[in-house]
């Protein structure tokens, strides 16, 4: 990877903090209050968050990336299982926590270092899902 | 006033980085990815799972690396105004214990000096563990799934996006009222 890629793939990780951080969708408080129904807020950032990344795709796909690629969508498996159970762990952890990974990461860079606890929980977790993979069903 | 940015500003920014990277180098934005990455790192014996070569996805690394450099500089740029909530959920949120809001995140929970407590990091354990068990194990996170699945109009993303929210709503209705008074010193 050229450093200019590196450096780009950075920038736009950049972007996604300062974003997640000033628009709030990293709050705590947010996350409670949208499973509450309390507020539109996370739902339209949500939403006109899938509603241009739609557009985007299709705009792009077929064509040919910067660094080469031809870009592709890779369709997901279709088997169930993992995307019910494994979905609902994923929720019960993110209402319980009232953050996701990406959230996590831009908290610790606002100075909350607690979240490294919970990112920490979150290795744990992908680590034991690594060792029971084979004996879940999927 | 406040400074926060409106969702119609900050959710086409979010979204715009699924074309971004898939533009870059046909890169799929999910964040959660980079946790299988971090195990695979680990340089002693270890699943068959986390046995690939992580220096191949470094660019996702670099992203994350973006995440926190991205929190650092909007820690500054925040002018920690106080989350402007819905009245009904602030009042639900003052009969747990919690103060009104004055940060991002209640400070009850997740202030340094919170980690005093064992039952804070039982709480952040716990609920990292279902985050990172629950994305590996359905295949993504809010980034992967909900944004970049979506908008890839994949049906298992649906799925895994309704039950995000089935999780969810149980532990924001169920435990979460339980387990914020008893965090705050109360019992269950």
């Amino acid at each position: 990877m050229k450093p200019i890629f590196t450096f780009a793939y950075f920038l736009s990780g950049m972007l996604t903090g300062i974003t997640l951080i000033q628009s709030q969708a990293a709050s705590w408080y947010r996350i409670e209050e949208m499973f509450q129904f309390g507020a539109f807020h996370m739902y339209g950032i949500i939403g006109s968050a899938i509603f241009v990344a739609l557009i985007g795709v299709q705009l792009l796909k077929g064509r040919r990336s910067l660094e080469g690629a031809e870009i592709k969508i890779n369709d997901k498996a279709r088997t169930w299982t993992r995307y019910v159970v494994g979905g609902a762990l994923f929720g019960l952890g993110w209402g319980l926590a009232g953050a996701c990974p990406g959230p996590t990461l831009s908290l610790i860079g606002a100075g909350w270092p607690a979240f490294l606890v919970l990112f920490a929980g979150m290795i744990l977790g992908t680590w034991v899902y690594g060792v029971l993979r084979d004996v879940l069903p999927h | 006033m406040t400074h926060i940015w409106p969702w119609y500003i900050s959710g086409p920014l979010l979204g715009l980085m699924v074309p971004l990277l898939l533009w870059l180098g046909n890169k799929d934005f999910g964040i959660s990815a980079n946790l299988r990455h971090i195990c695979a790192m680990w340089p002693g014996k270890k699943p068959a799972f986390f046995q690939y070569d992580w220096r191949a996805q470094s660019w996702n690394l670099w992203f994350a690396a973006g995440l926190v450099a991205g929190g650092f500089v909007a820690g500054y740029l925040y002018p920690g105004d106080p989350v402007p909530l819905n009245p009904t959920v602030l009042e639900r949120f003052q009969a747990w214990g919690l103060s009104a809001p004055q940060d991002i995140v209640p400070p009850e929970l997740f202030a340094t000096a919170a980690l005093a407590s064992w039952k804070t990091w039982l709480y952040l354990l716990g609920g990292g563990f279902l985050i990172g068990f629950g994305a590996r194990y359905g295949g993504g996170c809010t980034s992967g799934h909900a944004i970049s699945g979506l908008a890839m109009l994949q049906l298992p993303s649906l799925v895994a996006v309704v039950f995000f929210f089935v999780g969810g709503l149980i532990s924001a209705w169920w435990i979460v009222p339980r387990i914020v008074p008893w965090l705050l010193g109360g019992g269950l």
